[in-house]
């Protein structure tokens, strides 16, 4: 089997003393359930019939699934770092920036530690697209950014479950409240001063999150994705 | 349980590793209880308890320590949920403290705190385990702070105790981890404190998010509550490469460990 991506950032580093660290206990079964015998470079990337990659199995697919979904985060904050909205305030440039800085960070850093970890399971860069947004309307940013965040929150909350290293879900937990952060920032940028920081759309009346399954965040998401990819241990195919 | 007796227990550093196998005659529950218990309790929590061991418990996998680990971690939880419970309610009722511009988001977090603390004590009562009591808080930390009529210290504090609890919840990940609906529970709790903790921080014109281990103009009392945050290597990634350290370290918050939450709490807890 080739392998099929390259990290092509030159600081995505992973300090090999403390490989253990990241080392996944489901590698094994991931690599075997990816079926991938035959394919090359460009059939693994791109839709081409069966040759859809497949996130894994066990804690492999747990953090392709979340490196999936920083790649899209990462994607949609470089676009509007790169063309802010007109009349953006200083105040709101600022957040921007930040949340581009933190996404691309999250992103890089799975790309690492998968990469590392179990190379020949990484997901592969994907493509994105964003139909119905306006990028240079601050509307249309701040409800897209908006989505993406309570999104990725929700995500990260019904996905914890599935993870098995302790150490993974810590670090699952160190990003999921910096999402959060951002969700809170967003919100109060719509509606300043307001309750919607925590909004009842979102938090029930037990003061709870939202927390979904995978199934339901790529129904939602996928709008924005491109390249298909499939999850079949959690039902995504 | 008495609460301080837990806080003892929480504040040994031990106590959440390697050294479990004590709890098991502390908890004293046999097997036939054990089995009773789960048998007892509602909301589908017991259906998940004989998962086996995965967390940080080496050496022992006896599921008496797991469910200890469990509901330790779940009456830590409470503390601090009574404690920010009963902050919000007591600066909420204290006259002309809280400007009406700024209400309605404290209205919110209260609800919110108040939430917890019931939705705790309920999962803690399923677990076949007594919920423990509200200790009596002294929010002026024997002096030290007027929280209820210095409106910027209520500020003050009211960021401490959220960045406290977005840490102190992440902390126990691994010791609810057990237990997947318990799991879930706390990340959704986890995640409203984050979105709490930006939004103070905002009133306060700070980011929403902690760079470095930075506070943002905060007293030198609150330090223990953001050491370590300036961390910038996750699992062996640099996260200051890319844009410095400052996004680096705020793109990850940090944990906090169950006793350093529970010296924090205790700091207020007459």
């Amino acid at each position: 089997m080739k392998k099929t991506i390259n990290v092509s950032n030159q600081g995505v580093t992973l300090d090999t003393g403390r490989r253990n660290f990241l080392k996944l206990s489901g590698v094994g079964l991931a690599v075997a359930g990816l079926a991938l015998v035959g394919c090359n470079d460009d059939d693994m990337i791109i839709n081409n019939g069966g040759n859809v990659f497949d996130l894994g199995m066990g804690d492999v697919g747990v953090l392709n699934y979340a490196y999936a979904l920083e790649q899209l985060e990462a994607d949609f904050y470089t676009k509007v770092v790169n063309n802010f909205y007109t009349g953006i305030s200083s105040v709101e440039k600022e957040i921007f920036t930040d949340l581009y800085h933190h996404e691309v960070i999250h992103r890089d850093f799975f790309k690492a530690a998968i990469g590392g970890a179990a190379p020949n399971s990484i997901l592969p860069t994907l493509e994105f697209q964003y139909p119905n947004v306006n990028f240079s309307d601050r509307n249309s940013v701040l409800a897209t950014a908006k989505a993406l965040e309570d999104t990725g929150v929700a995500a990260y909350n019904g996905a914890g479950k599935y993870i098995t290293n302790a150490d993974y879900l810590v670090i699952a937990g160190k990003i999921v409240s910096v999402e959060a952060r951002h969700a809170s920032a967003i919100r109060n940028l719509i509606k300043p001063g307001s309750a919607d920081f925590s909004g009842d759309d979102v938090i029930d009346a037990n003061g709870l999150d939202l927390a979904k399954e995978p199934k339901d965040i790529v129904a939602v998401a996928g709008g924005f994705i491109k390249t298909p990819f499939t999850w079949k241990e959690r039902g995504i195919s | 349980m008495n609460i301080l007796k837990i806080l003892d227990k929480l504040s040994d550093d031990k106590f959440f590793t390697s050294d479990m196998s004590r709890l098991d005659t502390l908890t004293g529950i046999t097997n036939m209880g054990k089995k009773a218990a789960i048998a007892a309790i509602p909301l589908g929590l017991g259906a998940l308890m004989t998962t086996p061991v995965k967390a940080e418990t080496k050496s022992n996998s006896s599921a008496f320590a797991v469910k200890s680990a469990l509901t330790d971690a779940l009456q830590l939880a409470l503390v601090l949920e009574y404690l920010e419970d009963e902050y919000y309610r007591m600066g909420l009722s204290a006259s002309g403290l809280i400007p009406s511009a700024d209400r309605t988001v404290f209205m919110q977090i209260s609800k919110h705190e108040t939430a917890h603390v019931a939705f705790l004590k309920s999962a803690l009562t399923s677990l076949g385990q007594t919920p423990g009591a509200k200790p009596n808080f002294d929010f002026t930390a024997k002096g030290n702070f007027a929280p209820f009529s210095d409106y910027n210290q209520f500020l003050i504090l009211a960021q401490a105790f959220e960045d406290t609890g977005v840490r102190a919840y992440k902390g126990q990940a691994g010791n609810v981890m057990s237990n997947k609906d318990v799991l879930t529970a706390a990340l959704q709790i986890h995640s409203v404190e984050a979105r709490h903790a930006s939004q103070v921080r905002r009133m306060r014109a700070n980011k929403g998010w902690i760079e470095l281990a930075n506070g943002g103009n905060m007293p030198a009392a609150t330090n223990p509550v953001y050491a370590g945050e300036q961390n910038t290597n996750q699992a062996g990634f640099n996260t200051a490469t890319a844009f410095g350290a400052e996004a680096g370290s705020a793109a990850y918050d940090e944990v906090l460990s169950g006793s350093d939450a529970a010296a924090i709490a205790g700091l207020f807890i007459a």
